[in-house]
C-alpha cells in the first residue's frame, strides 16, 4: 500500500487515481500506523508549508527514518529542504539540504504555471523511459536550492532551478505527474515499481 | 520554456437527460455539443493542456451536477480541471476541490463580495483561485478609469459585466484585474463581450492591457474562430493562455492543428 500523506486541505484525489491506475493500492491518510505498513509515501502537492508541517508532527520523525521510498510532490518536494522562507522562515524535514525561496518579480509571471520542460542531469531510476524536453506540468512560486549532487532534473524559468531531485529513499520532483498526462504517468508508475523493489 | 496553454471550455448545462456541453453566441441561443466527460476525454487525447468547465445554469442543482462531472473526469483525465459558474462560499469551492478540480473560477460572486477572493486564496493558495472577468467596451469617456486604444484608433475604457454578461456594474475592468491580484487571485480569465462567441478573433487591446498591467497569468477568452486568432493572443495580447468552447467542440479546429501553427511561428507550445 502506498500512504498519501492528507495535509487536510486541496485536491488529493487526483494523485490516488493516478497511483491507482498504475495499480497500486493507495490510502488517504494521517495516521502514523498506516505509514508503518506502507510500502511507499507520497507527500502531496497542495497547500502551505507552515500548517503543513504542523499536521505532519507526529509523523516527521518517521518519514526522516523510513526506508521505504517517500516522494515528494510540489510542496511535498520543498518540504524536504532544511528551511522555507514561505510566510517567515519554516523548519522543514532537513532530509535535503538546501533552501527553499520564492522566485523573483523578473522571471516573469508568478506563479510559474503551465506546462514547462525538464532537462535531465542525472540518472536515475524515476525518470525511466522519459527524456529531456518533457513537459511537465507546474504551478509554484517558490523553489528548492540545493546542492547540484541531489538535482536530477533542471527546469528553466527566468533561472534554472531543480524541477527533481532524490537523496537515498527520498524522490522529490516540483511538477504534478498527476496532472501532466501520459508522461506523469510514466513517472508514477516508476515509483510504484522502485516501492515494489 | 514554459508553454503557451491551449485550453478547451466546456459549458455545461442541466436538463432531464442529465449534463450537457452547450455553446452559446454572446451567451445565449445555446446548442448542444455533448457529454462533458467524453468530450473531457477526447480534449485530453488531443492535446489539451487544460481543462474548464463552466456550470451556466448555476443552480444548486446545476453544481450538484458539475460535482458528479469532475469527480467522472478527475477519474480519467489527468491535466488540470478549473471549475466555475455560481461559486459563491468557501464551501462551494471546497466541495468542487474536493470532487477533483484544480482551480475554481469566480466571476460575479468577487464582484458583489471581494473578500472572497482574499479569503478563498488564504485558505486553499492563490493557485487554485482563477478569477474571471467579463467585459465590454464603453464609449463614454466621461467615465472609464483605463482608456485603450481600438484596431480603428478610438478609445473606450472597459466595463465588467456580471450575471453572464446581463448587468454592467460600472467598475473599470483593468483596475478590476489590479485589484483581484492584489486580493490574492492567481489567474485571471478575460471574457470580452464584443468578441464572445462572434470567431472575430480575441479582443487584443483589453487582453494585452491587462497582460501588461497584472503579475499573474492571464487567459484570453472569446472570438477563436481560427488558427491566426490564436497567435494573436499570444503575439500582440501577451496572454498566457488561450481558451475556446465551440471551435473544438464541433471539430472545426483540432488542438494539434493550432499547437503546430504557433510552433512554426515561434511560439513555444507543449507537442
Amino acid at each position: 500500500m502506498i500512504s498519501i500523506v492528507d495535509y487536510g486541505v486541496g485536491n488529493l484525489k487526483s494523485i490516488k487515481k493516478a497511483l491507482e491506475m498504475v495499480g497500486a493500492k493507495t490510502k488517504i491518510t494521517r495516521d502514523l500506523e498506516d505509514l508503518k505498513n506502507s510500502s511507499g509515501i507520497v507527500l502531496p502537492g497542495v497547500g502551505a508549508v507552515r500548517p503543513a508541517m504542523e499536521k505532519l508532527k507526529e509523523l516527521k520523525e518517521f518519514i526522516k527514518s523510513t526506508d521505504v521510498p517517500v516522494l515528494g510532490i510540489c510542496l511535498g518536494m520543498q518540504l524536504f529542504a532544511t528551511l522555507s522562507y514561505e510566510g517567515g522562515e519554516v523548519e522543514c524535514l532537513n532530509i535535503i539540504p538546501g533552501v527553499v525561496r520564492k522566485f523573483q518579480d523578473d522571471v516573469g509571471k508568478i506563479p510559474h504555471m503551465g506546462w514547462n520542460q525538464i532537462e535531465i542531469v542525472k540518472d536515475n531510476e524515476l525518470l525511466h523511459g522519459i527524456e529531456s524536453g518533457t513537459f511537465f506540468y507546474f504551478v509554484h512560486s517558490y523553489f528548492l536550492e540545493t546542492e547540484k549532487s541531489f538535482i536530477l532534473t533542471e527546469t528553466d524559468y527566468g533561472i534554472s532551478f531543480a524541477s527533481a531531485v532524490s537523496k537515498d529513499n527520498y524522490y522529490g520532483v516540483q511538477f504534478h505527474p498527476e496532472k501532466s498526462g501520459d508522461d506523469g504517468i510514466k513517472l508514477l508508475e516508476n515509483f510504484y515499481r522502485i516501492c515494489r523493489a | 520554456m514554459l508553454a503557451k496553454r491551449i485550453i478547451p471550455c466546456l459549458d455545461v448545462t442541466l436538463d432531464e437527460k442529465g449534463a450537457t456541453v452547450v455553446k452559446g453566441i454572446e451567451f445565449v441561443n445555446l446548442r448542444e455539443a455533448g457529454d462533458p466527460v467524453e468530450l473531457a476525454k477526447r480534449y485530453n487525447d488531443e492535446g489539451a493542456d487544460e481543462l474548464v468547465f463552466l456550470d451556466i445554469t448555476a443552480s444548486p442543482h446545476g453544481r450538484k451536477t458539475m460535482v458528479d462531472v469532475i469527480e467522472r473526469t478527475s477519474d480519467e483525465v489527468f491535466i488540470p480541471l478549473t471549475v466555475g459558474g455560481g461559486i459563491k462560499s468557501v464551501e462551494d469551492i471546497h466541495s468542487l476541490l474536493s470532487a477533483g478540480a484544480d482551480k475554481v473560477s469566480i466571476n460575479t460572486s468577487a464582484v458583489l463580495n471581494p473578500d472572497i477572493v482574499r479569503e478563498s486564496s488564504d485558505i486553499f493558495g492563490s493557485q487554485c483561485i482563477v478569477i474571471a472577468i467579463d467585459c465590454r467596451r464603453n464609449f463614454d469617456l466621461d467615465k472609464g478609469e483605463n482608456f485603450v486604444e481600438l484596431e480603428d484608433g478610438s478609445k473606450a475604457w472597459y466595463e465588467v459585466v456580471i450575471y453572464g454578461g446581463r448587468k454592467p456594474t460600472g467598475i473599470d475592468a483593468v483596475s478590476w484585474a489590479k485589484q483581484v491580484e492584489e486580493l490574492g487571485a492567481g489567474e485571471i480569465l478575460l471574457t470580452s463581450m464584443n468578441r464572445d462567441g462572434t470567431k472575430d478573433g480575441f479582443d487584443i487591446p483589453i487582453t494585452r492591457k491587462i497582460s501588461e498591467e497584472v503579475n499573474i497569468p492571464v487567459i484570453a477568452s472569446g472570438g477563436a474562430g481560427k488558427v491566426e486568432h490564436f497567435y494573436e493572443g499570444f503575439a500582440d495580447g501577451k496572454a498566457d493562455a488561450c481558451l475556446a468552447a465551440s471551435i473544438f467542440h464541433y471539430r472545426e479546429i483540432p488542438i494539434m492543428t493550432i499547437k503546430e501553427y504557433l510552433r512554426d511561428k515561434g511560439i513555444p507550445v507543449r507537442i
